[in-house]
């Protein structure tokens, strides 16, 4: 295959030769039958959905569970270059703690001039019920799902921050363990670092933030809003990886001033609850009343030191796109470093010479809503039609505050399998980190998205996009 | 110890997998008798759907009964949430909500049971493939039943499961003898040909005992001993005294593992010892009818009982 | 000036209710200018759950029903020292941002009505002089009357009836001075009114923050700011964050209230 000359290819480089961290699997696949290769192929379809590994999408009743394609080619990333990412993504997390701390303390940022207030005060993710609010260890985001892209043999760039409800880290689980299943042999030739204890730091981590109210061993729980959501697969995977309950709202409720769940031998109290509901829906008493998913009054058994939330409510804060765009500053505020990871230079439309900018070169950029998700309501310039750049246009004038514009990077590619063989497709990476008051984890390597759609930059499984395996060499 | 809601779960997810396997035996019974005895088939139907307590929705459905139109919505019509489809849907939904509590080998065998049936029951299913249908159907919930035995720790989970698929199949053992309860009568050996009646045949079909009951009697079949048979004896896996043999039994080892003994325990005692005086005869002195429908009815109390004694629903 | 208070509350419901929570703000306390003696809540047909300190450093009890009981009682009774102070608090304390308090709620934005009153108030002067005069404008357009029909109307509602009550005139108040640029915030509490022992009600008026100042009291029902007869149990951006009890439960039981207020000199 040769690669194509205007993107890193991870595999190739510019060139036609495999890089070093490819040589060993490049060479095993040269061995190997294409034909073959595509059986193992459905084979693995086969198997995920036989384990269930789905996601439900909404409002397309004959589709409920679908799977995400899986492209058997892995992602592999040599040691050193991981060492260095893994060293950006940790001191981008403490800062991330660091700064929610503040956000929901004195302000230090806004005060000392690095932040403007309006950042805050004119942000939906600001949650002032956690003014004051100090968990345990003063960790507010406890997992943490980095994006990252690639450009170049040394080009990282973070994407975005999410620091309220991560997931993937399901897919990043089960892709290593069909790979295993599929290809032994594979990891008896080349040393993969593993990713299997990610269940088992969860726990600890979560363990170590349970509130003073714990006695003994901390008794956590994964609160799902339950089947029909799409990450359900996650949530009871993680749940049974952990041994920890799978509950949901209307199995919990405040007792002797514990949130406790319905067990057939009575309420039990819970001291970590990692959470995948979102802020809104997580205490009708105290947020959205019309919400059937929460739990009423865990806010004020939060308050009083009675549970932890994982993570904490109101760190939509830290991952807004329009406190990305600040994230440099508000690392080197509060470790008194550099960042090491590159944030992608973001042009915020609310300003009027950026807005100029950025209306003057629609083409050529990438334009995203501040508070938008999942590759929704974007504009890809280059990928975009006049038309379509004309519409988005009159959207972005009529409310510039609202978006954020990018340059469209050269996301490097990887090969993945297809009919004719490899051909390169665009990949971003989603880290996964757990943050402990004593620790900072994270699982070598994580999930990568890869666009599937030959050209396109879209990764999200919502718009076609697929995973890989993603490996880390042993040193 | 488990979530009340998860213990639930268990049981209405074995609940519906029995209750979807019984509802292939009776189609299969119906089906035997459409071949061999055309003539009776459409009444035959009619009680199958009775037993299954599907009739009225059947009707107002589709109307008089017809072979083809029953088999189709006792098998797979969506409208019909007491299909077979229906009863394998739910069961699974059952196993994702307590998907925690089932080792990866019960949950595999649930989904792919659902995966394969949903293939399977895509389209309607004619006369000449319902028979292989019925065979995957019956094969299908084997291999969870395999699963469940062969895998699950034996606590607290494994009796609620079970308890879910004792209640359910002895509600449906019941319900067919409450269906035909008149040609079970003593009296009934006065008028007629007794080794010719169709209905016995149909009861023994639907509970999948034909072949037992020849064996233990010897090939005489006599109205009274099939009532025996299917409500005392306790060699019998589909008999009412077998199945709450397993129920009590169950309820027993919870009562051991949380320390706790609940009201229900007491009923199910109570329940379990109306089989214990092996008297057919007082039973039929006191009336068949009233027997089995005292038993629903205590069945039924029974259900709601263990429901609030563990907590299923707040 | 010491006041002696005693306040229940009592709930009735035409069914027992399987579950129910009740988030409780009725426990003031000290701080410059008011010194509470001594305060006790009790609850019967609920337990406390929990005690807690909200965003706004108020005092907060969460209670939960006792299942299936169909009353529930919660009664304070206390002392309180409080001087006048010409209804100055101080500054903010704590870690809100005054920012926050000049935020719109549901219940404190600006429609038409309400606009036109801030066009009508004084736009330059003392800033405690504007506000007075923006709380007799209030008044004015909403003058005191307690046949509301309705609890928890919105500023731009309680313009349109025309008429209200302490609630209704504070979240008047609130949402027209922070158009003008104050931060301004709700405050539930307890008035001795002179002519009586028995009071129909808890009272609520608002606090304007203002440069040097700090937070400054307006009773606009009254035409004052708050002096000695002024005990403050609880601040929020308005009635919801701050509501003496407010909660939420389970079935379909109809509910009924009854309130017994004594205020009184010792």
């Amino acid at each position: 295959m040769a690669s194509d000359q205007k993107y890193f290819d991870e595999m190739f480089g510019h060139g036609t030769d495999a890089r070093a961290p490819y040589a060993d699997y490049c060479n095993w696949f040269h061995h190997e039958d294409t034909a073959r290769l595509l059986a193992k192929s459905e084979e693995a379809e086969a198997l995920f959905r036989l384990i269930g590994v789905t996601f439900n999408v909404y409002g397309d009743p004959d589709a409920t569970e679908r799977l995400i394609p899986f492209d058997l080619v892995p992602r592999i990333i040599a040691a050193r270059e991981w060492a260095k990412v893994a060293k950006g993504i940790e001191q981008r997390v403490r800062a991330l703690n660091a700064f929610l701390h503040d956000i929901y303390h004195r302000q230090e940022i806004v005060r000392a001039g690095r932040l403007p207030a309006e950042m805050i005060a004119r942000n939906d993710a600001f949650l002032p019920e956690m003014i004051g609010v100090s968990p345990p260890g003063d960790i507010y985001t406890h997992i943490v799902g980095t994006d990252l892209v690639r450009t170049g043999d040394n080009e990282f760039f973070v994407l975005e921050d999410n620091a309220r409800t991560p997931s993937g880290v399901s897919y990043m689980l089960e892709n290593r363990e069909t790979m295993l299943h599929m290809f032994p042999e594979l990891f008896s030739k080349i040393k993969v670092q593993s990713v299997s204890q990610y269940p088992r730091s969860l726990r600890k981590s979560l363990g170590a933030c349970a509130p003073d109210a714990c006695s003994g061993r901390p008794t956590i729980a994964v609160l799902t809003p339950g089947i029909h959501n799409s990450a359900y697969y996650e949530h009871a995977f993680l749940a049974d990886q952990m041994s920890a309950e799978l509950v949901e709202g209307h199995d919990l409720r405040v007792v002797d001033g514990r949130v406790a769940m319905r067990t057939t031998k009575g309420y039990k109290p819970i001291d970590v609850l990692y959470r995948r509901v979102d802020d809104e829906y997580l205490d009708p008493l105290n947020f959205n009343p019309d919400s059937v998913l929460g739990v009423p009054g865990i806010m004020d058994v939060y308050r009083a030191g009675g549970i932890t939330i994982a993570n904490a409510p109101g760190t939509g804060i830290a991952d807004d796109k329009a406190i990305y765009s600040y994230m440099p500053d508000i690392v080197e505020f509060y470790t008194g470093e550099k960042a090491i990871l590159k944030n992608v230079p973001t042009h915020r439309c609310s300003e009027p010479e950026a807005l100029k900018y950025v209306l003057d070169n629609l083409a050529d950029l990438v334009v995203k809503e501040v508070h938008g998700s999942g590759g929704y309501g974007m504009l890809v310039g280059p990928a975009a039609s006049k038309k379509e750049i004309e519409k988005f246009r009159a959207k972005l004038e009529a409310s510039p505050g609202n978006y954020i514009a990018q340059p469209t990077l050269a996301l490097s590619t990887v090969p993945i399998l297809t009919d004719a063989g490899l051909a390169p497709r665009h990949v971003d990476l989603r880290p996964f980190v757990l943050v402990s008051p004593d620790r900072i984890d994270i699982t070598p390597g994580g999930l990568t998205r890869v666009a599937l759609t030959e050209g396109s930059l879209v990764v999200n499984s919502s718009q076609g996009g697929g995973t890989k395996d993603t490996w880390v060499l042993e040193e | 110890m488990m979530l009340g809601k998860t213990a639930g779960g268990l049981f209405w997810m074995f609940r519906y997998l029995e209750r979807a396997e019984n509802t292939a035996r009776m189609i299969d019974a119906g089906l035997r008798i459409s071949l061999t005895r055309s003539s009776a088939a459409d009444s035959e139907w009619t009680s199958i759907l009775s037993s299954t307590g599907l009739a009225s929705a059947y009707e107002a459905a589709h109307g008089a009964p017809e072979g083809s139109k029953v088999i189709d919505f006792l098998l797979r019509d969506p409208n019909n949430p007491g299909s077979v489809m229906a009863g394998i849907e739910a069961a699974r939904m059952n196993a994702r909500v307590v998907r925690t509590a089932l080792t990866r080998e019960v949950w595999e065998a649930v989904n792919e049971c659902y995966m394969v049936l949903k293939r399977l029951l895509a389209r309607p299913i004619e006369d000449r493939d319902l028979p292989r249908v019925l065979q995957v159907i019956r094969q299908r919930s084997a291999f969870v039943r395999g699963a469940l035995h062969g895998t699950m720790v034996r606590n607290d989970i494994y009796n609620f499961a079970r308890i879910g698929t004792f209640y359910e199949r002895a509600d449906n053992t019941a319900r067919i003898i409450d269906q035909k309860y008149y040609i079970l009568l003593p009296s009934v050996r006065l008028v007629g040909s007794p080794s010719d009646n169709v209905q016995w045949d149909t009861i023994l079909r639907a509970t999948s005992t034909t072949r037992a009951y020849q064996t233990l009697h010897d090939g005489d079949v006599d109205p009274r001993a099939i009532a025996r048979f299917l409500i005392l004896d306790g060699r019998l896996p589909r008999s009412l005294a077998f199945c709450y043999g397993k129920i009590n039994d169950n309820l027993g080892y919870l009562e051991k593992e949380y320390g706790t003994r609940h009201t229900c325990q007491s009923l199910a005692d109570a329940l379990c010892s109306k089989f214990r005086s092996h008297d057919m005869n007082a039973i039929f002195d006191y009336g068949l009818h009233e027997f089995i429908s005292d038993f629903l009815r205590d069945s039924a109390t029974l259900g709601r009982q263990i429901e609030i004694d563990y907590r299923f629903i707040e | 000036m010491r006041l002696k208070i005693h306040h229940k509350t009592h709930y009735t419901y035409d069914a027992p209710v399987p579950y129910g929570l009740q988030q409780i703000r009725l426990r003031p306390k000290s701080r410059p200018g008011q010194v509470v003696e001594d305060w006790d809540i009790n609850v019967t047909g609920g337990e406390v759950e929990v005690s807690f300190e909200d965003e706004h450093a108020n005092a907060v009890d969460l209670v939960s029903f006792t299942p299936g009981q169909s009353e529930i009682e919660i009664t304070c009774t206390g002392t309180v020292d409080i001087e006048d102070r010409a209804g100055i608090v101080g500054p903010q304390g704590g870690y809100v941002p005054l920012w926050l308090f000049r935020r719109s709620t549901p219940l404190t934005k600006a429609g038409v009505r309400v606009r036109a009153l801030i066009d009508a108030a004084p736009q330059d002067g003392a800033a405690v002089d504007r506000l007075h005069a923006l709380s007799a404008l209030v008044l004015e357009a909403v003058p005191y009357s307690t046949d509301q029909a309705a609890s928890d109307l919105s500023a731009e509602d309680v313009m349109e009836a025309g008429h209200g009550v302490c609630q209704d005139h504070a979240h008047v108040f609130i949402t027209a001075a922070r158009a003008l640029g104050f931060p301004a915030r709700y405050v539930s509490g307890y008035l001795m009114m002179n002519d009586r022992v028995d009071q129909d009600a808890s009272h609520a008026w608002a606090e304007a923050h203002i440069e040097n100042l700090g937070w400054v009291g307006f009773d606009i029902s009254n035409g004052i700011s708050p002096d000695a007869r002024y005990v403050r149990v609880a601040t929020a951006l308005d009635y919801r964050g701050a509501a003496p009890i407010s909660g939420l439960r389970y079935g379909n039981a109809a509910e009924d209230m009854s309130v017994i207020l004594q205020v009184q000199q010792q």
